[in-house]
């Protein structure tokens, strides 16, 4: 079921762009090369998260973290080696993605804890960075109880992520 | 905030190389990690275009509008004593469906429009407003319906079906969501009512 859900989605964006007469391949192209642009503004912080993550892990830091939390994710049923990607996630885009490479070149992207951080990273976003621009942007000082809420919503998405992979896939 | 993450974490790893004993280990992760990052970036490149061109002609047909239409409904339970003809809400709309759509892009602009007309609708003066609150949760925890980038991933690394994990996603982000949006509207009420708000 899941395998039609691509192909019918990319066919019924082409055939509407046809039935409205959109150029669909220059436009193609305009977005494609927009995204290019993005891709290359995020590489320099790319490569600063991914340094910054393998040293700490090379150092034996990232077992000693996962180590003092593991109370609290055994506790969750939260698989341990996701547990730098429910921290990161928050924070920032590109470093979620860097810990997320990192985590899948350790378990199996079909194994339990590869599933869970897959689902973690597909479904929450980077909270601090959107309340940041889109505040500042308004000129609002007081948030209120944005953070709150916004925090309560990630963490609701780390323990469910957990649950659904358990249910869905049985492991 | 990422000022002190990085700073962080590179002085922990030193300091925790000494004791482990693992500066070998670290000195090659320092000099090696920067190619793995240009690899995942070209890895994730590809992806990142082909969505970007396709989300680009359902933009240019008009179909972001129409899905924008259908969210209308659901819109104006969630943001109360909202001006439905008014910029604001028309920004929400469209900004809803370019966030499930995955056209990050978008969004963002989008999103920076309909905050600057809730401010100017609500007289906000420096403080949020509740419809601020609710629509930066509904952005906060995002309603992708295609994770695109953590299946490229999945395959890159040898998953044998790395988009299974879609009705996941969708479950997790709905449960996240409504969590968000159910506290949102419950503190906004202490707030109001004179209780110590968080």
């Amino acid at each position: 079921m899941t395998d039609y859900i691509i192909p019918l989605f990319i066919g019924l964006i082409i055939i509407y762009g046809c039935i409205k007469k959109v150029d669909i391949f220059d436009e193609f192209l305009s977005g494609a090369r927009e995204n290019l642009k993005t891709g290359v503004d995020i590489l320099p912080s790319l490569i600063a998260m991914i340094t910054a993550i393998g040293m700490f892990k090379a150092s034996g830091a990232m077992e000693l973290l996962a180590k003092a939390m593991s109370p609290v994710t055994e506790f969750l049923g939260f698989p341990s080696e996701c547990l730098p990607l429910a921290i990161m996630r928050p924070v920032s885009g590109s470093g979620a993605l860097a810990v997320f490479e990192t985590i899948l070149s350790e378990v199996h992207p079909d194994s339990f804890a590869g599933r869970v951080a897959s689902v973690i990273l597909g479904s929450t976003e980077t909270t601090f960075y959107t309340i940041a621009v889109y505040y500042g942007a308004a000129n609002i000082k007081n948030t209120r109880h944005t953070l709150a809420s916004a925090l309560s919503a990630d963490f609701t998405g780390f323990i469910i992520s957990v649950l659904t992979v358990r249910l869905i896939f049985g492991c | 905030m990422m000022n002190k993450i990085f700073a962080a974490m590179i002085i922990l790893s030193v300091i925790c190389s000494i004791f482990t004993g693992r500066a070998a280990e670290v000195s090659d992760a320092a000099i090696n990690s920067c190619v793995e990052a240009v690899e995942l970036f070209l890895y994730l490149i590809g992806g990142m275009c082909m969505w970007g061109g396709l989300m680009k002609i359902a933009e240019k047909s008009k179909l972001t509008d129409k899905i924008a239409v259908a969210f209308r409904p659901l819109a104006r339970l969630l943001f109360k004593d909202i001006d439905l003809n008014g910029k604001a809400f028309h920004a929400i709309c469209l900004n809803v469906t370019a966030n499930m759509l995955g056209l990050g892009n978008a969004a963002t602009p989008l999103g920076i429009e309909a905050m600057k007309a809730l401010e100017k609708e609500d007289n906000a003066c420096g403080t949020a407003s509740r419809n601020m609150v609710v629509f930066t949760v509904l952005n906060t925890a995002s309603i992708t319906l295609i994770p695109t980038t953590a299946a490229s991933l999945r395959s890159k690394h040898g998953s044998e079906a790395p988009m299974d994990i879609l009705p996941c996603v969708l479950i997790t982000s709905a449960a996240a969501l409504a969590i968000g949006l159910v506290t949102a509207v419950i503190l906004d009420g202490f707030g109001k009512t004179g209780v110590k708000k968080k």
